[in-house]
């Protein structure tokens, strides 16, 4: 069952960039892309937990800081040669407000 | 019976229509007028005259000799007066009355003058006849002369005067050259092309008066108050068809003379043709639709049925070294589509308009060899469907063989030059090849193709390619990343000479393949656009490595490091104690002195970096920039002040440098070092830029490196005053940001241009000085404290919702 909230308004997460949300189980990241859409992914790289928060959004895929590795923002996939993939959430915008899931994060605490 | 023809005007299109009525045998006595104290002459060809390139004599078409041959009346340097229609006779003006029964007007069109006041002093000329050119012919060598209009004839009058060495300004209404010919991008680089020849060109210009002294001209007035002096003022600003006579004879007359698709006036027995025409409401300038006429107006005269129909036209500048094409309808629209090609290093531009499958307007620069080929597609509406991918590449790429980029190499001519700066032609590069050079450097070393500015590498190797076949393999040239195809140097050529002031007009110009760029090449962008365009391009701190945009080198566990600056390596008790009070308060695991003489604060938690700077700022410390690819630290000796060895105050220059370079982003990191003598202490000659200090002076060093590779400096300049050593500094360092690769040290780019090609720069003086100034115009908006900044959005940096506290709840 979906259980969609507030989370912030879209301007508050730069275009092209990210901004963190804090959990009970680490956090994870907001991405806003060039068209002003949003995904919410684990702040971790699967290759050394880089800080994907940090890293230089192009198209609808991060960079990590620490190595490079790119990251499907909509799948959590990594691209390119490298392997692995990051866990993500459903997030949307909505009158110009960051929803999240909640119901998914909390399967995250579960799991 | 022969019939009386009576022509009033010889230029080229009476002229013209003269040798198709005789070809045809017409049966007429023919008395030709002109005003003019001469026959037919080819005036498209005075621009070549007047540049000196060809001769009168050479461009006459039609001779006295031709003339008597065929029986035609000639009275030149006469003029008609006035016109009896009914009694169909002419007036001379010396009285004489001639009858006719057929009369053709040929009475061509006068230049326009700009009633300025001041446009009927001595020394104002159109640029029309032989009488104007010889004018300006006699203009000698550093002489003035301004020429209002940028049009085809204005240019061309600007370039035949340069070329004779006198001191030319354009003067242009409108915001680019040839602006009903030309779009922006290519009158952008003929202008260019212009002012390499020494033109001075200045577009949205108006002029507001013509001055004179004693009757005669003296200078052009702008209306912003500029007085441009000059000997000549030579007004190029269009022609308006000569329709006095036709009008005073009561015929039809619009902007022109009209008439009809068989070249009749409105009185069947009087004919026209040329510039004093108007048909379907336009009016002509060019040869072409002229000649046209001509063939019609002589099946008309000889009883045949002809139609003039107008067609599509292109357009070529005369002026050597500026090739330039244009045809048709290029403006813009919503069903209009472009193809454009650029190649800013070889000043290559084209652009074709499209609607729906056929090509309605071409502009080329640069290379117009194919213009030919275009402008028949937009004549003969050819659907150009299936070639669309290839079309921009020109005839050579179309076809049934799938395109080869070497085909067009390979049909060069032997004579064909490839390389520019020192004039190799083809032929003798395949010599080189023959003699056993078979590589880029070994033809460099062998002919000198390529040696120069490099541009046509490209060429020199494809030559190498078509002439060794598979024993050659062209190294391709690393673009920047997967989103172009284009080199960084491409890429910045194009930043800088089509003046893109945004990441958006880069991506769209430069045909990028993704929709916002990746995180290879934005950083790299983002450098060339705010080092080239300071005051134009907003950094984009979206575009940056997280080092760069969050002021702090990230560390492997998402923690930060933290490096107030110490100017030139110095600090006090004070600032040691805030920087120990805030190690404590926001519990920095590490403190770590640094190789460049900083104070490193290890471990600091992402949310804490704005309330650690706004202590250490409130301690009078700012940001060290120990992150950015910029100005990272001046490394010092304490020089004169305490040392018994040292010859100057390398303390002080040093803090003085930091000063001065702080906050400007390069390339890659920049390292200096000051050492107070040659003992050398501040490892000066391992850094991007050192100084050692001398009893005579400064010797200021580049290009060293102490990382992967480990170079020493080579000798720059030696100076003799610390003022000169920071202003050749400065403009070293803005050579390095303006030429070089992103992420290229000094001592990579020095490998690539040479430390010849950088002294060559440093050493003239003028250079040096705009170098100097145009860092101090990027320091305006670079040189402050980003800390500082930060602080003020402080809440940025912090999560932008905590969920753990709900979820307790």
């Amino acid at each position: 069952m979906s259980d969609w909230i507030d989370i912030a308004a879209l301007d508050a997460v730069p275009a092209r960039g990210a901004r963190l949300v804090k959990t009970a189980h680490g956090c994870v990241a907001i991405f806003r892309n060039a068209m002003d859409e949003v995904f919410a992914l684990d702040n971790a790289c699967p290759h050394k937990n880089g800080p994907l928060a940090e890293g230089i959004v192009h198209g609808n895929a991060v960079t990590c800081p620490l190595h490079n590795w790119v990251i499907s923002l909509e799948t959590g996939m990594v691209q390119g040669p490298d392997e692995g993939q990051v866990t993500t959430y459903p997030a949307r915008v909505e009158d110009g407000r960051i929803k999240l899931d909640v119901a998914f994060l909390k399967q995250r605490a579960v799991a | 019976m022969t019939q009386k023809l009576i022509i009033i005007g010889a230029g080229m299109a009476t002229g013209r229509a003269l040798e198709q009525l005789l070809k045809a045998g017409g049966d007429y006595d023919v008395t030709l007028f002109n005003a003019e104290p001469r026959g037919n002459y080819d005036r498209i060809m005075l621009s070549p005259v007047l540049s000196g390139d060809k001769t009168y004599e050479e461009i006459v078409i039609h001779t006295a000799d031709w003339y008597e041959e065929n029986g035609v009346t000639c009275r030149f340097g006469e003029k008609i007066t006035s016109i009896d229609r009914a009694a169909k006779t002419v007036t001379a003006d010396n009285g004489d009355v001639l009858s006719y029964d057929k009369l053709l007007f040929g009475t061509g069109s006068n230049p326009f003058i700009i009633p300025l006041p001041g446009h009927d002093l001595e020394g104002v000329i159109a640029y029309r006849d032989l009488e104007d050119t010889e004018r300006m012919m006699g203009l000698g060598p550093d002489n003035k002369c301004v020429v209002i209009g940028g049009g085809l004839l204005g240019l061309e009058a600007a370039a035949g005067m340069a070329a004779r060495g006198v001191d030319v300004t354009v003067i242009h209404i409108m915001g680019h050259l040839m602006e009903r010919q030309l779009d922006e991008a290519a009158g952008y680089l003929l202008r260019k092309a212009l002012v390499d020849k020494g033109i001075t060109v200045k577009c949205s210009a108006n002029s507001k008066e013509i001055l004179g002294e004693n009757g005669k001209v003296k200078a052009l007035l702008l209306d912003d108050g500029t007085e441009l002096p000059c000997d000549l003022l030579v007004m190029a600003v269009g022609i308006r068809p000569n329709v006095q006579l036709a009008q005073d004879a009561g015929l039809a007359v619009g902007k022109g003379i009209h008439v009809d698709d068989q070249m009749r006036t409105s009185d069947d027995d009087v004919l026209a043709v040329g510039e004093c025409v108007e048909h379907d409401g336009a009016i002509f300038g060019l040869v072409a639709p002229l000649y046209d006429q001509a063939k019609v107006v002589a099946k008309t005269l000889m009883g045949e049925d002809a139609q003039f129909v107008q067609k599509e036209l292109s357009t070529k500048l005369k002026v050597t070294g500026c090739d330039l094409f244009s045809a048709g309808d290029f403006a813009e629209g919503e069903d209009r589509e472009d193809i454009v090609f650029r190649d800013p290093a070889r000043g290559v531009y084209r652009r074709l308009v499209l609607q729906g499958n056929h090509v309605i307007g071409a502009v080329m620069y640069g290379d117009t060899a194919d213009s030919n080929w275009f402008f028949g597609l937009i004549r003969d509406k050819t659907d150009i469907a299936d070639m669309r991918d290839t079309l921009i590449f020109g005839p050579a790429y179309q076809g049934g063989a799938p395109s080869d980029p070497l085909s067009a190499v390979a049909a060069l001519p032997r004579d064909a030059e490839i390389c520019g700066c020192n004039g190799i032609c083809k032929g003798e590069i395949e010599d080189a090849i023959a003699a056993g050079a078979d590589d880029l450097a070994a033809i460099k070393a062998t002919t000198k193709a390529s040696a120069s500015c490099g541009t046509c590498t490209g060429l020199v190797e494809q030559v190498l390619a078509v002439t060794l076949g598979d024993d050659f393999v062209i190294p391709a040239a690393a673009s920047v990343c997967g989103c172009t195809d284009m080199t960084h140097e491409d890429v910045r050529r194009m930043i800088k000479s089509q003046k893109l002031t945004s990441m958006q007009a880069v991506f769209q110009e430069c045909g990028w393949k993704t929709s916002c760029g990746c995180h290879v090449c934005r950083p790299a962008l983002n450098f060339y656009l705010l080092a080239d365009w300071p005051l134009e391009y907003q950094d984009d701190p979206q575009s940056r490595f997280i080092n760069e945009r969050k002021h702090a080198n990230i560390q492997k566990d998402g923690t930060f490091s933290v490096v107030p600056r110490m100017w030139g390596g110095i600090t006090t008790p004070s600032e040691l104690r805030a920087i120990a009070d805030a190690a404590d308060k926001y519990m920095v695991p590490t403190v770590k002195v640094t190789g460049g003489q900083r104070i490193d604060l290890l471990g600091v938690k992402g949310e804490d970096l704005p309330a650690i700077w706004k202590d250490l700022n409130d301690a009078g410390m700012v940001s060290g920039y120990a992150y950015s690819k910029g100005l990272r630290t001046v490394k010092t000796c304490v020089g004169t002040d305490h040392c018994r060895f040292g010859t100057q105050d390398s303390t002080g220059l040093g803090i003085k440098l930091e000063k001065t370079l702080h906050g400007a982003w390069t390339p890659h990191k920049l390292k200096l070092g000051v050492s107070g003598c040659p003992r050398n202490c501040a490892e000066s000659t391992c850094k991007d830029i050192g100084v050692i200090c001398v009893d005579s002076g400064y010797q200021i060093s580049i290009g060293g490196a102490a990382g992967m590779d480990v170079k020493e400096t080579e000798l720059l300049l030696q100076v003799p005053t610390e003022e000169d050593a920071i202003f050749v500094i400065k403009a070293v360092t803005q050579l390095y940001r303006e030429n070089a690769k992103y992420l290229d040290r000094i001592y990579k780019w020095m490998a690539k241009v040479g430390l010849d090609w950088i002294t060559e720069q440093i050493e003239d003086l003028e250079n040096r000085a705009d170098l100097v100034d145009r860092f101090e115009i990027s320091q305006t908006v670079y040189r402050h404290d980003p800390w500082a900044e930060h602080v003020k959005k402080a809440d940025t940096y912090q999560p932008l919702a905590n969920l753990a506290l709900e979820a307790a709840e």
